[in-house]
């Protein structure tokens, strides 16, 4: 397999973890509250998911049980910053702490354990084209995940419920005034956005490496945070972020295979790079992060 | 909601000023909530909470060499915390602190690696001078970014830290890997010149802790007492009104953040030429992100800093304590941190508000 195929086969099941973290990002983003702590919600989620299934408790229980944990944690969050008022910042950062913690404390002794990922489904007729045929091959996490991502993208943008969302995020006093409960809106939010980091962190524990280690998550649920700002918070450019960030981690992978004369570090380093380099192009354009930005986001609000 | 209707509800209620005892409580509060929910956690997991507690708490304040540990451990945090809170009480969140750290750490070591038979009483001040100058630089790439670029410091920050570690493994597995060093990811030991000369004989503390608590004087000074200061609290608070008086949010940004790097380099110099004497991959046991929860824990005051440094480095000791004598993970420590901070977030939110409890008033359908 070249290096093409090699990318184009593996980029949406390496963007996965990505995309799932960064469309609850994004829904939390839209209804005008920043969580932070999204890296520590996956790396729950990742321990969680590895436990059951190394259990014999089968993927879908792992998932389960993964988006439970995330949800949970961030309903903590949102205990303390949205109930306590604090500032969301110093929140999120707590949780993503605590969770990195909890998730070390609980995979102690999974350390470097590995079990069965899931089997690739193809998709009929579309699989047997010649070399794009490799991105219709996939497990069923990701056939789940475009599938959500198309839903997201249509209740954001064509429904009551998004329309809902998105005024509590760009202008909660008026949505108070009018009669929708911005806090209850908010909280359902938050849980969502750590049910998808919790899911977020099952695939990667439990589909794409599989393995649990400390630290697996290694900064990708930061990178979903930056693919939110990416993507403008919009569906479909988070989506492509996503896809974007599966195959620059790919493309690390695959020039370390091909030994090429590069030290590895600097190629482990790459996503973080891109990262910061894809920051500064799109946010230089203040206009476009004006354009669809959540007006009120981070703020609290109080009656 | 018409189940609850008749219920007493809790409301905070934003107070006429901030209340001081309240702000005085809210740091030992939290240390109390979370201290019960961790101990329980403990007891959860099977462990004997006598003997944690023991363990954690008590054990480093029982013998001087523990507790010079103790001090030991609290001079970088307190070094990168002070730097951070001047900062975040300009609303410049920098969470990089440990690339800069790392960096400090690299810039320092070049000296004692590149000149290894060099001799002279200039080499250690020289290194700590260089790590400073290192952090900054690190931190130097975000406030560019975020002042030409307008991308966010928090992203970019952290981005930097996990660049920072690879750059460390890059030295460390490749140019500056110690040759007689049976292959592991370390440099040589460092001459005796390029180490800290210690404070007390006997212990690892050395003349660092010196210049760390003069610099908390002078954050102390700066934070309370100077025009550039209530500059940049006033542009923390209120933005706008900064504008309007014309302090520029720019110049703000490139303090707070050359400020934490040159802090945060300097914490990783006198890492590498103090306790640890060479450069290695676990230079950091994750300063950079404890120094965080230091600096919000010391309420950004650069006195309550010192305190908070001083339990964080007791919470560290006690939970390598624990670990041997408890058999407690290490990673407790990390979620000791994180609800610690999470209680203080709570606990805070009385010095603004008081809590109230009434009747919700009865709201006609809309």
């Amino acid at each position: 397999m070249n290096a093409i195929e090699f990318i184009i086969s593996g980029m949406l099941a390496a963007a996965t973890p990505f995309l799932l973290a960064a469309l609850g990002e994004l829904v939390v983003e839209r209804a005008g509250v920043l969580n932070l702590g999204v890296e520590g919600l996956m790396a729950l989620g990742a321990v969680l998911a590895f436990i059951v299934v190394y259990h014999g408790g089968g993927h879908t229980l792992g998932f389960i049980v993964a988006g439970l944990g995330g949800a949970a944690l961030s309903l903590v969050f949102a205990v303390v910053a949205l109930g306590f008022r604090a500032n969301q910042v110093a929140t999120g950062l707590a949780i993503g702490i605590l969770g990195q913690g909890l998730s070390a404390l609980f995979g102690k002794t999974y350390e470097s354990l590995t079990i069965k990922g899931l089997p690739k489904l193809a998709f009929p007729g579309l699989s047997e084209i010649p070399v794009i045929g490799k991105l219709f091959v996939q497990d069923i996490v990701v056939w789940i995940s475009l599938v959500a991502t198309l839903a997201i993208w249509a209740i954001l943008a064509r429904t009551r419920v998004g329309l809902v969302v998105r005024a509590i995020g760009e202008n909660p006093k008026a949505a108070h005034a009018i009669g929708y409960p911005v806090i209850a809106i908010r909280v359902a939010a938050i849980a969502f956005g750590g049910m998808m980091a919790g899911f977020a962190g099952a695939y990667a524990a439990a589909v794409y490496t599989p393995l649990w280690a400390d630290g697996m998550i290694a900064g990708r649920g930061w990178i979903a945070i930056a693919l939110v700002v990416f993507g403008t918070w919009l569906t479909g450019r988070v989506f492509l972020g996503a896809c974007l960030f599966g195959a620059v981690s790919l493309m690390s992978l695959a020039a370390q295979a091909t030994g090429l004369d590069v030290p590895s570090q600097l190629l482990s380093s790459l996503p973080y790079l891109v990262t910061i380099i894809v920051l500064g192009i799109i946010s230089a354009d203040r206009r476009l992060l004006k354009l669809n930005g959540v007006a009120s986001l981070g703020e609290p609000f109080e009656r | 909601m018409s189940i609850l209707a008749g219920t007493f509800l809790p409301t905070l209620v934003r107070r006429e000023r901030a209340s001081l005892t309240a702000a005085m409580l809210a740091p030992i509060a939290a240390l109390g909530i979370a201290i019960i929910l961790n101990f329980s956690l403990y007891m959860l997991m099977g462990r004997d909470p006598a003997a944690v507690l023991y363990a954690m708490l008590l054990e480093p304040f029982l013998s001087w060499s523990a507790f010079s540990e103790v001090l030991l451990k609290a001079g970088p945090l307190l070094l990168i915390a002070q730097g951070l809170a001047i900062g975040f009480r300009a609303k410049v969140f920098n969470i990089g602190a440990e690339g800069q750290f790392i960096l400090g750490a690299i810039f320092a070591s070049s000296i004692p690696i590149w000149f290894p038979l060099a001799t002279g009483q200039w080499i250690w001040p020289l290194m700590l001078i260089l790590g400073a100058i290192g952090g900054a630089l690190w931190a130097s790439i975000t406030a560019f970014w975020r002042v030409r670029l307008n991308a966010n410091e928090i992203l970019v920050s952290l981005m930097l830290s996990l660049v920072a570690a690879q750059f460390l493994n890059y030295l460390l597995l490749g140019p500056w890997k110690d040759p007689a060093g049976f292959n592991f990811p370390q440099s040589v030991m460092f001459q005796y010149d390029a180490m800290i000369p210690t404070l007390i004989s006997g212990t690892r503390v050395n003349v660092s802790l010196f210049i760390t608590l003069a610099l908390s004087l002078m954050a102390w000074v700066f934070m309370q007492r100077s025009f550039m200061g209530y500059k940049l609290k006033v542009g923390g608070l209120a933005p706008r009104a900064a504008g309007y008086a014309g302090f520029s949010e720019g110049c703000a940004i490139w303090l707070s953040l050359l400020i934490g790097g040159f802090a945060a380099g300097l914490a990783g110099a006198a890492e590498v030429a103090g306790p640890i004497g060479q450069l290695q991959r676990s230079i950091s046991t994750g300063y950079g992100y404890a120094a965080i929860i230091v600096a919000y824990l010391g309420g950004l005051h650069p006195i309550g800093i010192i305190f908070s440094a001083l339990f964080m480095a007791v919470l560290y000791i006690g939970g390598d304590n624990a670990m041997v004598s408890a058999n407690l993970p290490i990673a407790a420590v990390r979620v000791f941190q994180g609800s610690l901070l999470l209680a203080y977030l709570i606990a805070v939110a009385f010095v603004r508000y008081r809590l109230e409890w009434h009747r919700p008033p009865h709201r006609s359908q809309p």
